[in-house]
């Protein structure tokens, strides 16, 4: 178990170095002085040279990279350039919003998934799960972006269930908020979640211990519920865990749609605003948050499962 | 034998099972050829726009602004009054053609490379896994998102993200099937004859290794639209006035509650095409022989994204 859990480790450190060294020389690969980007054609070489100053661009590109990770280890990410303000509390008081849209999405996205993955397995080859399979293929095809609108339009608009935009003040308002947004995501997840659960439940029922647990007389209700998803949930926790980048491009998409004041929306805008800094420290947390919770769940599964670790 | 020697009930049965397998072929090729049709539909459409009365997609009818579906205009007409129908067909020319590039090139890098990877072993094969292990577990909308800061918003940054990451997953799939392929006695019959090592990987080993691949290229297909027109309504991939499918929704977001054709039917566009694509894969999925999902070989592929 050590031997794989160092392992695994070790397999980790390039892909987050790769993350840092990508996100720290985002700045530099922009074509172009950054510095005149952003302050536009009519800036005065004195701006120029003290925005460079301010960003560290002056600076050995080794000592700038020490900095950058330096600094990053202690959340200090520098100052955003448009907002005027230290990045690391800005994206404190915004990963509240994500982190709640992500377990929120995640609980739809079960709830709808593994029923549908149940009936479509046992009844493998009906009409049951010839719809099941077309409505995991109408919502893996559907942008997550169209799915968001339309429920805007029919939730908000027609029948003024929720509202339409931004995130309220209290919990209950947040809540309130954050369900089309939620819903959206979910079934943006749902049919990886489903055909994956799918395959493994048909799996689950051709195995020898099912069989025994039918020849015990129990019922097939129990068997399926006890039995076999018992055994299908470790898998859902594995393929949430692994698919959580896919979920990522979904909370940032969204994030905008709905104009949640997120770290999605926030990456996007400082994209758009050529807000270096944010983009860079935005890229550094996405990324290094993917990369720990993949790590984390090739851990758990490990545990959970010793045939992996051989 | 005889039919007579079958009890009648045992029979009964079998007839049953073939009618149930033989209706399951039909559905399968049914849903399969729907899918081909749908996806040769839309590129014909697309491509041959002119010959079919579509001209200027960015024609612009200030005083038909905002007209509803009607005869003159399926899909109604935008802000500017420009024909949504036209500016759609159009707009299958960027999304199919980003598609098909972004499908193709790194399939046919990462079957090569997971083949060779595969069937030579050593060194490369080394190389070739830790490479993929990296560019798998790298998040992909954080690579891409990173790009297009640096290329600026356009089609440029998408298209050199998709051939950065794409072709590990085909690498994967491949170089796995290679390991078992290589053992089976053809090769090894091929090698007796003293057949060249290229010889046996492209002629004889490649043709059996492609099946997962094909499959998953289908999902591919619907992830790469998705990701460009994903992009474009951010406003960080197609500019406007294009008109990429992404766009064209984000242009009919705002309209949503006087003009809901100005967003959703554009939409509607990604998701019959996307949905016609995966019924192809399903079909194919069905006639290779396995369960293969979006999720091939390692659920992690569909992360990628």
């Amino acid at each position: 178990m050590t031997g794989y859990i160092l392992r695994r480790i070790v397999q980790a450190i390039p892909v987050l170095i790769g993350i840092t060294l990508a996100s720290f020389l985002l700045i530099h690969l922009v074509p172009g002085d950054p510095a005149r980007i952003i302050l536009g054609a009519r800036a005065t070489p004195q701006a120029i040279a003290d925005l460079n100053h301010q960003l560290g661009l002056d600076r050995s590109l080794v000592a700038q990279y020490g900095d950058f990770v330096g600094g990053a280890v202690h959340l200090n990410f520098g100052e955003s350039i448009k907002q005027n303000t230290a990045i690391g509390p800005l994206l404190g008081s915004r990963i509240g919003v994500t982190l709640f849209l992500l377990l929120y999405a995640v609980i739809i996205s079960i709830i709808v998934a593994v029923p549908l993955a149940i009936v479509s397995a046992l009844r493998r080859n009906r009409p049951a799960d010839h719809g099941i399979r077309l409505f995991s293929m109408v919502t893996f095809a559907m942008p997550s972006f169209l799915l968001g609108l339309l429920l805007i339009l029919f939730f908000s608009l027609k029948l003024g269930w929720l509202p339409t935009a931004g995130y309220g003040d209290t919990l209950s308002e947040h809540v309130k908020s954050l369900t089309l947004p939620a819903i959206t995501v979910g079934l943006y997840l749902a049919p990886i979640l489903l055909r994956t659960l799918r395959v493994g439940i048909i799996e689950t029922l051709g195995t020898e211990f099912v069989e025994a647990a039918r020849a015990r007389g129990l019922s097939e209700r129990r068997v399926v519920l006890k039995h076999v998803l018992r055994n299908s949930l470790i898998s859902t926790v594995t393929v949430l865990g692994l698919n959580v980048g896919f979920l990522l491009s979904g909370l940032v998409i969204i994030e905008n749609v709905f104009a949640l004041p997120g770290m999605g929306s926030e990456l996007v805008n400082a994209i758009l605003a050529r807000d270096y800094p944010m983009v860079q420290a935005l890229t550094l947390i996405f990324g290094v948050a993917v990369v720990m919770i993949n790590l984390l769940t090739d851990l758990i599964y490990a545990e959970l499962d010793p045939r992996v670790r051989l | 034998m005889s039919a007579g020697a079958i009890p009648a009930v045992a029979q009964s049965a079998a007839t049953r099972l073939r009618k149930r397998a033989r209706a399951e072929r039909l559905w399968s090729s049914f849903t399969l050829w729907l899918g081909v049709g749908i996806v040769a539909f839309i590129a014909f459409v697309s491509f041959a726009a002119p010959l079919l009365g579509f001209h200027n997609p960015n024609e612009q009818h200030l005083l038909d602004a905002l007209q509803p579906p009607s005869r003159a205009h399926p899909f109604g007409t935008d802000a500017l009054g420009r024909d949504i129908l036209t500016r759609v067909v159009y707009g299958g020319r960027i999304d199919l053609t980003f598609a098909f590039v972004t499908t193709i090139i790194p399939f046919a890098l990462g079957v090569l490379l997971g083949c060779w990877a595969g069937y030579r072993g050593g060194w490369l094969d080394t190389v070739v896994n830790r490479l993929v292990d990296i560019v798998v577990a790298f998040p992909f909308i954080v690579l891409i998102l990173a790009i297009v800061t640096i290329t600026g918003p356009g089609l440029k940054g998408a298209y050199i993200g998709v051939f950065a990451v794409g072709w590990a997953l085909y690498a994967r799939l491949t170089r796995g099937e290679m390991l078992v392929e290589r053992e089976k006695e053809y090769i090894l019959a091929a090698r007796t004859l003293g057949y060249s090592p290229r010889r046996i990987v492209m002629r004889h080993a490649l043709p059996n290794v492609l099946r997962a691949s094909i499959v998953f290229s289908m999902a591919d297909v619907v992830l790469n639209i998705l990701l460009l027109s994903s992009l474009s309504y951010l406003g960080l991939g197609a500019i406007p006035p294009s008109p990429e499918w992404g766009a064209l929704v984000a242009d009919g977001k705002d309209l949503i509650l006087t003009a809901w054709w100005v967003a959703t039917l554009p939409g509607l566009a990604i998701v019959v095409t996307g949905v016609a694509f995966s019924l192809i894969g399903d079909g194919l999925a069905d006639r290779l022989g396995r369960d293969f999902t979006l999720t091939t070989g390692g659920e992690a592929d569909a992360g990628g994204r």
